[in-house]
């Protein structure tokens, strides 16, 4: 991958509005971002309700994926282009999600509604409408998707990427700070993860930095080309951000996002945590 | 409630005791009225100035953040206008309110 074959620029999309056999759909952290106004012809996914799982903490299988995206009116053959607030955090995450159930043909909005919204850009409040389609899933990639065990098993041997805010690394924050504090898990990081802010990986406007830029940032915390990479973040959606950047930005082989992540992984018992700015050292087995 | 919803943004269901609240109005001056920017992104720096978190502004141009205590730096952007930076003290507890022009 590369970022020709992940990215679209706003003025791409823009340009492309009315173009066949592209479908571009919004996914905001504020799901109710969609509803205040869209790029025309956009349509909504909820990260929340339409993309977990609204018993068990899980994604959607396989065939509630499908259902989902036949209903929604999207085609195999369809390239989709995923934009959404906050430097694309949760489009990120929802282009992870596509690439986990095996979508051809899948892109970023480089900059995304913020970048949109900054150029003044239209938006409007009216809602498309798609024909429904017969969507067929592959099965979940987990070579992209990290679980507990093999995170508790790379401590001292993979990359260990933790993406959050340095305050919710070191364990003064708990959650990002536009969200309440109060939660159930410890607070702290993995031993030997290396701290690299997922914001850290885009301008201000939202956009991408320069993959010079970005090998840079990963070869200054000592990032090991060589080495299987996991990133994690609170719940997963920031990682997911980072995961693109690594894998298909960046070209890394082996780069898990582990959805899991601080929730899970600080709510685990008997876990080794280190608090504080420093990756701590991996304890003897 | 704790009466801390001064800047607009219901804060239902959120302890403010234990919560240090940022928050505040982004505006304009448009024909010589202020009016509330309600498209304008404000981002969170902590003392380091790493960025820590952003929101878009409510219809209403407000904002609000969870923070710690301590300096932090909010970064506004908004559609045709430059960055603005303001500095702002937080203290668990407390609702530190922000005006910010642009």
């Amino acid at each position: 991958m590369s970022r020709e074959d992940s990215l679209v620029t706003v003025q791409w999309v823009e340009d492309n509005l009315d173009t066949p056999g592209i479908v571009l759909i919004e996914v905001d952290e504020d799901t109710s971002a969609y509803d205040k106004g869209h790029i025309r012809g956009a349509i909504k996914l909820d990260w929340s309700a339409d993309l977990q799982d609204q018993v068990r903490r899980d994604f959607l299988n396989k065939t509630q994926f499908e259902a989902l995206l036949s209903a929604r009116g999207v085609s195999n053959d369809d390239t989709v282009v995923l934009y959404g607030g906050n430097n694309n955090w949760f489009a990120a995450y929802a282009y992870w999600y596509f690439t986990l159930y095996g979508h051809r043909d899948v892109k970023l909005m480089d900059g995304g509604r913020k970048r949109w919204e900054l150029d003044s850009r239209e938006l409007t409040d009216e809602l498309p409408v798609r024909a429904a389609t017969t969507y067929v899933a592959s099965d979940q990639d987990t070579s992209i998707r990290a679980f507990r065990d093999e995170v508790v098993a790379a401590i001292g041997v993979q990359n260990i990427v933790d993406v959050r805010s340095p305050d919710e690394y070191a364990g003064r924050l708990l959650a990002p700070a536009h969200l309440p504090q109060e939660q159930a898990q410890r607070a702290g990081h993995i031993p030997t993860s290396v701290n690299v802010p997922w914001s850290k990986n885009a301008n201000d406007d939202g956009t991408f930095k320069s993959d010079a830029d970005l090998t840079k940032l990963y070869d200054e915390v000592g990032f090991d080309q060589d080495k299987d990479t996991i990133a994690l973040c609170r719940i997963g959606e920031r990682s997911s951000l980072t995961w693109f950047v690594l894998d298909q930005l960046l070209g890394h082989k082996n780069v898990k996002n582990y959805d899991g992540s601080w929730t899970e992984y600080g709510a685990l018992v008997g876990v080794p945590i280190v608090l504080g700015d420093e990756p701590g050292q991996a304890e003897e087995a | 409630m704790c009466g801390a919803t001064e800047g607009g943004l219901s804060l239902d269901g959120v302890n403010v005791a234990k919560e240090a609240v940022i928050q505040g109005q982004v505006t304009r001056v448009v024909d010589g009225q202020t009016e509330p920017v309600p498209n304008a992104y404000v981002r969170l720096l902590d003392a380091t100035g790493e960025f820590t978190a952003e929101v878009p502004t409510s219809a209403s141009g407000h904002f609000r953040f969870f923070a710690g205590n301590g300096e932090w730096t909010l970064r506004t952007l908004a559609p045709k206008a430059d960055p603005v930076d303001r500095t702002v003290q937080a203290a668990v507890g407390s609702v530190a309110e922000v005006a910010i022009a642009v």
